[in-house]
């Protein structure tokens, strides 16, 4: 099915993110906690880059720092080359070209889904508001979510809740889409088919995705690369090309390739998660 | 052939119960019933306790010096067809409805000012804190000597009970919005009128409504208290308050209950009023 909402070109071209030796400082006067240390990284323009860590490392400061809720300290990050923070300008502005999909959902409760799917254009002022609408209903509708356009976030599944909330950001037709362990505390098959119905829309889009994720297999199965951090200060551990082809559904998780990968990212992960543990234990004793 | 399309959003529609209203669904319901039991137990102990001193020689304690509910009945009955008494009623709640009126047009913006700008929380917050703790009705004096009339000074009295509240209720629930809203509609271009009329103004909505429901309950209190204090002075006569209180100069017992069953109406009433038009303004809320 061709899409009417959502155009995308072949060869995606926008949405390159380059973070240069970017540490972050929090508290700089006083505790001063170190969470990202010189990391580094260059996500090209539509690629899946899924970050995978051990809690605490440090992988939501980063995501927040390129939407622009917090300051960097050190380094400097690049949208398609143009810089949206640095040494001049710690904080980055926020913008619609970077929307972020939240941890436990940030749909406004007192909003419909249309109504909450129109929210960016209308404040953007992109069409007449009965458009922004009109249009949101028809975003809905194609996400498979057309019947519950009418209803409250309160009122449907938080798996609808969480499809809702990635049109909404699409819409927008950003260059980046941020998500936060968008589906952490889902069950097995909800997340099956919140992976489905992402990859589809990612399809349709080809927009960069900077997810961070604690599921491994979530991280194999989405992405184009799987980036795993260290313990904190945050870097880059090891980047683990996924080259399993797409379009993937359900069988993919079953296949070797699909396996061994797992396994790979698996001891990277383990090993920062024991020295995460370690570090814990001697901040406690 | 899209994989969303399978998902259980687009079932066949369930199959449809048929809706009752709440008063079906209450009276079909033996709590219901067991209610209705408890009172008319209660109606009839209270109507041997007051009986018993008269037909068996006997005065139980409390119940003994109690008129008869059916006498409080006859009493009722004679009330209300007199006009004065449901003068009583627009007296009070002219008070009532005039403070809170001003106190949520006061308190509203007051509050949302605390909340969303610091140099004023600053200012007028710790002012605002010493004024709070000082209860209602210690201000009657006061304002009695400084408002021209007591019509005023009861009104006045009346918006203060009502003020602190719906301060305090609106600042908190504006302050702890979740920031991940704010971040939101940020990260969607909104400016910073359309952050507080698109996002902090409805999110904070559910704690107006709670501040307006217990501000009405101590509006209530204090307009009775100052209705008993000062309306049996010569000016600002009348209210539910003094129709208790001239009923208790009078000696009597009946017209004290039917003021009180009437003050517990009023009251209830107001609540009602709060929570219908929260429903209406809150259609989100509705759902669960
Ligand atoms: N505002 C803050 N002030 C001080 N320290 C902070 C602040 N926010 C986060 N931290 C610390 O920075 C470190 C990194 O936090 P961050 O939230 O980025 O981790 P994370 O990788 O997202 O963890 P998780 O996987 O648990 O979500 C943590 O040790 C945390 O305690
Ligand atoms: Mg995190």
């Amino acid at each position: 099915m061709q899409s009417q909402i959502f155009s995308a070109p072949t060869v995606p071209t926008k949405g390159a993110i380059s973070i240069r030796d970017v540490t972050k400082i929090y508290d700089p006067d006083g505790a001063q906690v170190m969470a990202v240390d010189h990391c580094s990284m260059e996500i090209a323009p539509g690629e899946v880059c899924m970050i995978v860590g051990p809690s605490g490392c440090g992988k939501t400061t980063l995501l927040n720092a390129i939407a622009g809720f917090h300051s960097i300290t050190e380094g400097e990050i690049l949208l398609d080359g143009v810089p949206l923070c640095g040494p001049k300008h710690p904080l980055a502005s926020q913008a619609s070209d970077r929307i972020v999909v939240f941890q436990n959902g940030a749909l406004f409760p007192w909003k419909t889904l249309a109504e909450n799917v129109a929210y960016g254009p209308m404040v953007q002022r992109r069409w007449p508001k009965a458009e922004c609408i009109e249009r949101a209903r028809a975003a809905l509708k194609e996400a498979g979510l057309g019947n519950v356009a009418d209803k409250y976030p309160g009122e449907v599944s938080s798996g609808m809740a969480r499809r809702a909330e990635i049109v909404r950001a699409l819409i927008n037709e950003p260059k980046v889409l941020l998500l936060d362990e968008p589906y952490r505390a889902m069950d097995a098959l909800t997340k099956q088919i919140m992976h489905e119905a992402l990859l589809e829309m990612y399809d349709r889009t080809k927009v960069t995705i900077y997810f961070i994720t604690h599921d491994l297999e979530e991280a194999i199965f989405l992405g184009d690369k799987v980036y795993v951090m260290t313990t904190r200060p945050c870097r880059v551990k090891k980047v683990i090309d996924i080259d399993l082809p797409r379009p993937r559904d359900y069988t993919t998780l079953t296949s070797e390739a699909f396996r061994l990968l797992v396994k790979e990212a698996d001891e990277a992960v383990h090993e920062e998660a024991l020295k995460a543990f370690q570090a814990g234990e001697r901040e406690m004793a | 052939m899209s994989a969303v399309t399978a998902l259980p959003s687009q079932a066949p529609a369930p199959r449809v119960f048929k809706r009752r209203s709440k008063f079906e669904r209450a009276v079909s319901s033996p709590r219901f019933w067991r209610g209705i039991a408890g009172i008319l137990a209660f109606l009839a102990l209270w109507e041997f306790g007051a009986w018993a001193k008269a037909g068996l020689g006997l005065e139980i304690p409390f119940f003994g010096k109690l008129p008869a509910p059916s006498a409080v009945a006859a009493a009722a009955a004679e009330v209300v067809v007199q006009p004065g008494y449901w003068w009583s009623w627009v007296e009070s709640y002219k008070r009532v409805l005039g403070g809170f009126v001003i106190a949520m047009i006061l308190g509203i913006p007051f509050g949302l000012a605390l909340a969303v700008n610091k140099y004023f929380r600053d200012v007028f917050f710790p002012p605002f804190e010493i004024l709070r703790p000082i209860p209602p009705l210690a201000w009657v004096p006061a304002s009695l000597i400084f408002w021209p009339t007591n019509e005023m000074s009861i009104i006045f009295v009346t918006f203060l009970g009502a003020f602190f509240t719906i301060v305090i209720n609106v600042l908190g629930g504006a302050r702890t919005i979740d920031v991940r809203y704010l971040r939101a509609a940020q990260s969607m271009g909104a400016t910073q009128w359309h952050l507080f009329s698109r996002v902090i103004l409805p999110g904070t909505l559910p704690s107006i409504f709670t501040g307006a429901a217990v501000g009405m309950g101590i509006t209530w209190n204090v307009v009775l208290a100052a209705e008993m204090v000062s309306g049996g002075g010569s000016q600002a006569g009348g209210g539910l308050g003094f129709f208790i209180w001239s009923s208790y100069m009078g000696g009597s017992m009946e017209h004290i209950i039917v003021g009180m069953i009437s003050i517990g109406i009023a009251g209830y009433l107001s609540s009602a009023l709060i929570r219908v038009l929260g429903e209406r303004v809150m259609p989100w809320r509705r759902a669960f």
